[in-house]
């Protein structure tokens, strides 16, 4: 289990990965955007995405949780 | 002649942008976005108008809406300051329609030089030196590694519709190549929706240096020396000055040739930055184009005495330039920092609410400022909050001035790049001047990972 956590506060500009892909280590999950700058968020770990837990469109705040990998 | 101008722009530049006006007795008319109607430069015009909500596309982007504004207005001309619609060649047409002034080139002229591609060909039949690279998008991972060994590692694979660093990546093996290439052109594509790539060779210890540019409708060209602006983190400029410490007079005057000759050749018109790349043995390779005004324009203005939006406004209006190249003589030093609403570390945005906001005062002490005390920063536009700009007679002078304004420089609330801004005017391979592209990497980033261990 690995929680996908946002290293800045932003919106969720894209979202490049559905619930039940399999994913590698250091893939991209979301992009977050903030201050004109596009920021890749990729899961440290290779596995399955169990839970997506933010839309595009959505304000997230640094640390919070975007998506579960397992 | 131009009595009333509309600033399609915000923040800084906004409020710079106006004070010249005031100072030619210009009406202006500000617009915003619903994130900055607290703003100091909406307070600071003599009309202003809400745009639409905070993002872009539904306020500082919306062509349509700032051109019935202006029109509504009266106003003779618009300024786009940078960013945004500065290099919008479909928005000058607009202007152009609209029977109103683009304070800036030709829409042609701007489009030409606005592609990365046409750019490098357009300086290459004006004689001036490029970085060796592509001269079209490469087409394939195969295509690329046939370049590489024209080329040579190490090698910079960017993206064609690139920006903000996005799709860029230095190469250093035929592997790296292979593995890069695919990877930077799906991001691009997912980014911008074109995922076509071109490469050039990365020049090792190379400065960023530029020539900043003043071209009358009469034909003549001249250039306001050269500002240097290594410093950079994600490929954005950090701190900037002027002059360079490490150029000879000889390489200035070829580089100042070079960028007249070429803005001459394509028909150019109104203040423009020709960028180049710079290695230790001062060859010099042109780089990009920018056709407005840039950021760090005031380090410029302190070492010539020149108001650059000023100048702009009379190249608008048709005249022609009142000096010559022989009456320009650089005085002193400059230098700028911009400050950024960010991590100085890991240089992620900090959008926030400033609680207390106090810039630094003084005699050579030149604020550029966005934001003011109890201030939401938004995170909807760049990060960059202000600028900070010193004058002395010597370099090493400006920099004891940079010192001691930073030092008095508070901000509450929100992290900013402060604390790195001071770091690096300690440094000595920036006090000796021998800072290249790569000091972020080499020297800040390393010094300040010893410091927290």
């Amino acid at each position: 289990m690995e929680e996908v956590k946002a290293s800045m506060a932003g919106s969720v500009w894209k979202i490049t990965v559905a619930e039940g892909d399999k994913i590698t280590e250091d893939q991209d999950v979301v992009i977050l955007e903030s201050m004109k700058m596009e920021i890749p968020i990729a899961s440290e770990s290779a596995g399955t995405v169990k839970e997506i837990k933010v839309a595009e469109g959505d304000f997230v705040n640094e640390g919070d949780t975007i998506a579960v990998i397992e | 002649m131009i009595k009333k101008i509309l600033i399609a722009n915000r923040g800084e530049i906004a409020a710079r942008i106006i004070r010249t006006c005031k100072k030619l007795s210009i009406q202006t008319v500000a617009v915003y976005s619903e994130a900055d109607q607290k703003a100091p430069f909406v307070e600071m015009a003599d009309e202003s108008f809400l745009l639409g909500p905070p993002r872009v596309n539904e306020s500082y982007l919306n062509v349509d809406k700032i051109i019935s504004i202006a029109k509504k207005t009266k106003v003779d001309a618009i300024h786009p300051g940078y960013g945004f619609l500065s290099e919008n060649g479909q928005f000058v047409e607009k202007c152009d329609t609209a029977g109103i002034i683009f304070i800036g080139p030709k829409g042609d002229v701007m489009e030409k030089m606005g592609s990365k591609i046409e750019a490098r060909n357009a300086m290459k039949a004006a004689g001036v030196p490029v970085v060796p690279g592509t001269d079209g998008v490469v087409a394939s991972v195969d295509d690329a590694l046939v370049i590489a060994q024209e080329i040579g590692y190490p090698i910079m694979l960017k993206a064609s519709a690139g920006g903000g660093g996005i799709g860029m990546q230095v190469v250093q093996s035929d592997e790296e190549l292979s593995k890069a290439f695919e990877s930077n052109s799906k991001r691009a594509q997912s980014f911008f929706g074109d995922g076509s790539m071109f490469m050039e060779k990365k020049l090792e210890n190379a400065r960023h240096i530029e020539i900043q540019l003043l071209a009358d409708k009469h034909g003549n060209a001249i250039h306001l020396f050269e500002r240097d602006c290594s410093i950079q983190r994600r490929n954005q400029k950090v701190v900037e000055e002027a002059p360079s410490h490490f150029l000879s007079s000889e390489t200035r005057e070829k580089m100042g040739k070079a960028a007249t000759d070429a803005v001459k050749a394509i028909g150019y018109t109104n203040a423009g930055t020709i960028e180049f790349l710079v290695d230790m043995d001062e060859n010099f390779y042109f780089l990009e184009m920018n056709t407005r005004i840039q950021v760090e324009h005031p380090v410029t203005e302190e070492i010539t005495g020149l108001d650059i939006v000023e100048e702009q406004i009379n190249i608008a209006n048709g005249r022609a330039l009142t000096f010559k190249q022989d009456d320009l003589l650089i005085d002193g030093h400059s230098i700028e920092v911009r400050i950024y609403a960010e991590d100085p570390v890991t240089f992620f945005p900090s959008p926030g609410h400033i609680t207390t906001f106090k810039a630094p005062s003084g005699e050579n002490v030149r604020n550029e400022l966005a934001v003011t005390s109890d201030f939401d920063v938004t995170p909807f536009y760049d990060p960059m909050i202000g600028k900070l700009i010193v004058k002395a007679d010597t370099r090493d002078q400006a920099i004891s001035a940079m010192k001691s304004a930073l030092s008095e420089y508070q901000v509450d609330g929100i992290k900013t790049n402060i604390p790195m801004l001071r770091e690096i005017m300690n440094m000595e391979a920036f006090t000796e001047a021998r800072a290249t592209t790569a000091f972020v990497n080499e020297h800040y980033l390393p010094m300040m990972k010893k410091k927290t261990n």
